[in-house]
């Protein structure tokens, strides 16, 4: 499905080098620059049209710099975004404005998302009067409560302040905000990840249903697995600022080759007391570096249980590893590891694959 | 404070099922807004409506004091005292109690011989007006001042966040002091009468000078607080503009705060003005004003304490009741501050 839709158009969105570091200061009259957070080194990827990425990693991996970037709200050290070949980072004024009505965002915590002194209507019809293109004056109380119909709200609702809505109902306020301006791509920020697990299911499925209708595509940002899982066409696995793997869904969760993917997916909780005993943990010593003081190399050498020598003075680059190469073997997907390897049996429970 | 906290859940738990049954039976759900719910809050709070009726009638009675003058037949520029000869030769009263009787009620002032009940009304105009007008110009500044402060941050930040320390390293009392006669003589030409309200507006300047940083500062923090808020975030991706996030998006959530500060506010001004009043620098004699009459019954207290009773009596009310009113307004829009 995703290589059809790869065959067929060309990226909505391409994320080329991107680099964002935040530099550290001292000195109170004299700022002087003594380091930088490279909280986003070098990432690199295609979005296409009416599909879910995954971007998936730890927390402090550098995920929601990436959403800031591609949204504009914060701009990029280095490196390019462009959406249909144009590069945002470096619009601004009524271009950027025009670009913003594309590129919309759903955010994570649904309970600073929403203002509180504003009601549901002035909430989800505010960007109509930012853009009053969109929809004229006298339609925008009956668009407000189209989309609140959409999102699976009371359209009475509209007169209501964000306090007096569950979570879930105000992470939807937030959605149909989102969807107000018609946009094409929504980048979703953990969206989820504040809600409880009943109300994620019925949010993640609101998503799916959404996409289906609208033709989104969504860059969605999570730390659980079974939910990318269960949205995304592609799934792109970041650790410390990079992107060390990628690939379908079926690629990255049934034949990761990347050591950190496997580490990462070994951690997923099996909800299958009897399998627990023949599940195959990896356990990663010591923590996540600073992204402060990135390790020479390969990032992830210093908790890696294969690290060799190579791996502290060459960076793995993203590709697909010369093992797997024109192989035809789900495995055929890039991975920045220089002994990249698959590893059976890592989803505990499931059939070995071979 | 608890029981208070308790009923606002209640509330909102009954407000949740009435909702529950109005949906059911198909009729459109109201949504009270924060503004109502913190006036239900407030209505309940029994100490603060009282401060408000009290303060209502001190500004009552200050916009109706050429009224409340006419009907009691006094003004309170006549010499009464001398003119009827209700004062010794000392210029104290003749009769006990500071010259209370049928005619005078609160009794006449020593030395002029004015009025008491017409001085006290009319005062509160001129007290409660500078400090009105310095309140209001207070706020206004420094909200505007600390709203582009918090939000555009970086160089701004910087550079306005040294002025204000810079204002606020002046000593307040010394600056009055020396400023407000030099005010005062670049409008008038020494040796001509000056007018009242150069003196007015001369107290309200000086005033205000020192008086916006504190809630600049206040609204700077919270500002800086709220601009990464998400949904500040959600009305740039929008592509709202700065005058329209700090209008539409950041105003309406620190109104609370301001609300608060300048109902405290106002009495500190009024009590700095009858300060500057009683060293000398403030309104003049025969101007009526609450500070100029402590400082005449500071003369005159040992002989005469009826006359420093009321203004005292009245400026204590109307700054315990306007304080009490500011902590009840804080408590009925920060339901969660427990004190």
């Amino acid at each position: 499905m995703t290589t059809d839709r790869r065959g067929a158009r060309e990226p909505i969105l391409q994320v080329k080098g991107l680099v964002k570091h935040f530099p550290l200061t001292r000195g109170v009259l004299f700022r002087k620059q003594v380091g930088a957070v490279r909280a986003v080194d070098g990432v690199d990827f295609d979005l296409y049209p009416g599909e879910t990425l995954g971007v998936v990693g730890e927390s402090g991996c550098g995920k929601s710099t990436v959403a800031r970037v591609l949204m504009n709200l914060e701009p990029p050290t280095s490196g390019r975004v462009l959406y249909k070949g144009e590069d945002i980072t470096r619009l601004s004024g009524p271009a950027l404005k025009a670009v913003r009505r594309n590129i919309q965002m759903v955010f994570q915590d649904p309970y600073t998302s929403l203002n509180p002194r504003m009601t549901v209507g002035d909430i989800v019809g505010e960007p109509f009067d930012i853009h009053p293109e969109v929809a004229p004056r006298g339609d925008r109380r009956r668009r407000v409560r189209e989309l609140l119909d959409v999102v699976g709200l009371n359209p009475e609702y509209v007169n209501r302040y964000p306090h007096q809505f569950s979570g879930g109902q105000r992470q939807r306020i937030g959605i149909a905000r989102g969807l107000a301006l018609n946009p094409e791509i929504i980048i979703c920020d953990e969206p989820v990840s504040a809600l409880d697990v009943s109300v994620q299911a019925q949010v993640v499925n609101l998503m799916e249903r959404l996409q289906r209708e609208f033709g989104l595509a969504y860059v969605f940002i999570a730390h659980d697995l079974s939910i990318v899982r269960h949205i995304c066409d592609r799934v792109a696995v970041m650790y410390l600022g990079r992107i060390v793997e990628t690939g379908g869904d079926a690629q990255i969760y049934e034949h990761p080759t990347h050591p950190y993917t496997q580490a990462l997916l070994s951690a997923v909780p099996v909800p299958d007391p009897d399998a627990r005993g023949g599940r195959d943990r990896i356990l990663l010593t010591g923590d996540v570096p600073s992204p402060a003081a990135v390790p020479s190399g390969c990032r992830f050498r210093t908790r890696c249980w294969k690290a060799e020598p190579r791996c502290e003075e060459r960076m793995p680059e993203l590709a697909v590893p010369r093992a797997f190469r024109d192989s035809g073997t789900p495995a055929e997907h890039p991975s920045a590891c220089h002994f990249a390897q698959e590893r059976v049996r890592v989803l505990p429970g499931e059939e070995p694959v071979n | 404070m608890t029981s208070a906290r308790e009923t606002t859940t209640t509330g909102s738990d009954n407000e949740t099922d009435a909702a529950l049954a109005r949906a059911a039976s198909g009729t459109v759900p109201v949504g009270r807004s924060p503004r109502q719910l913190a006036w239900i809050r407030f209505r309940r709070d029994r100490t603060g409506v009282v401060c408000a009726v009290i303060v209502a009638c001190f500004i009552l009675i200050a916009l109706a004091a050429p009224l409340i003058t006419k009907a009691y037949g006094k003004n309170p520029y006549t010499l009464y005292g001398q003119d009827d000869g209700l004062l010794n030769s000392y210029g104290l009263p003749l009769k006990p109690n500071g010259g209370i009787d049928g005619a005078h009620w609160f009794g006449v002032e020593p030395g002029l011989g004015r009025d008491v009940l017409a001085l006290l009304v009319y005062g509160i105009r001129t007290s409660l007006g500078i400090a009105l007008c310095v309140t209001v110009l207070s706020v206004v500044a420094g909200v505007t001042v600390g709203l582009f402060q918090g939000y555009l941050g970086g160089r701004t930040d910087y550079v306005v966040g040294r002025f204000s320390d810079l204002m606020m390293s002046f000593p307040q009392q010394l600056f009055f002091i020396a400023f407000t006669p030099v005010i005062v003589a670049m409008f008038v030409r020494p040796g001509n009468a000056e007018p009242t309200w150069i003196r007015f507006a001369a107290l309200v300047i000086v005033q205000f000078v020192l008086g916006w940083m504190a809630l600049g500062r206040l609204v700077r923090a919270q500002v800086l607080s709220l601009r990464t808020r998400e949904y500040v975030e959600a009305a740039r991706l929008s592509g709202a503009s700065t005058a329209r996030i700090v209008r539409r998006e950041l105003l309406p959530n620190i109104w609370s705060t301001v609300l608060v500060q300048s109902t405290l506010l106002l009495p500190v001004n009024v009590t700095a003005e009858a300060g500057l009043s009683y060293l000398g620098v403030g309104m003049q004699t025969p101007t009526p004003d609450w500070g100029l009459m402590f400082q005449d019954a500071a003369q005159y207290y040992q002989s005469d304490i009826t006359y420093m009773f009321f203004p005292g009596v009245a400026m204590v009310v109307f700054v315990v009741a306007f304080n009490l009113l500011g902590d009840s307004v804080r408590d009925a829009l920060d339901p969660k501050t427990v004190r």
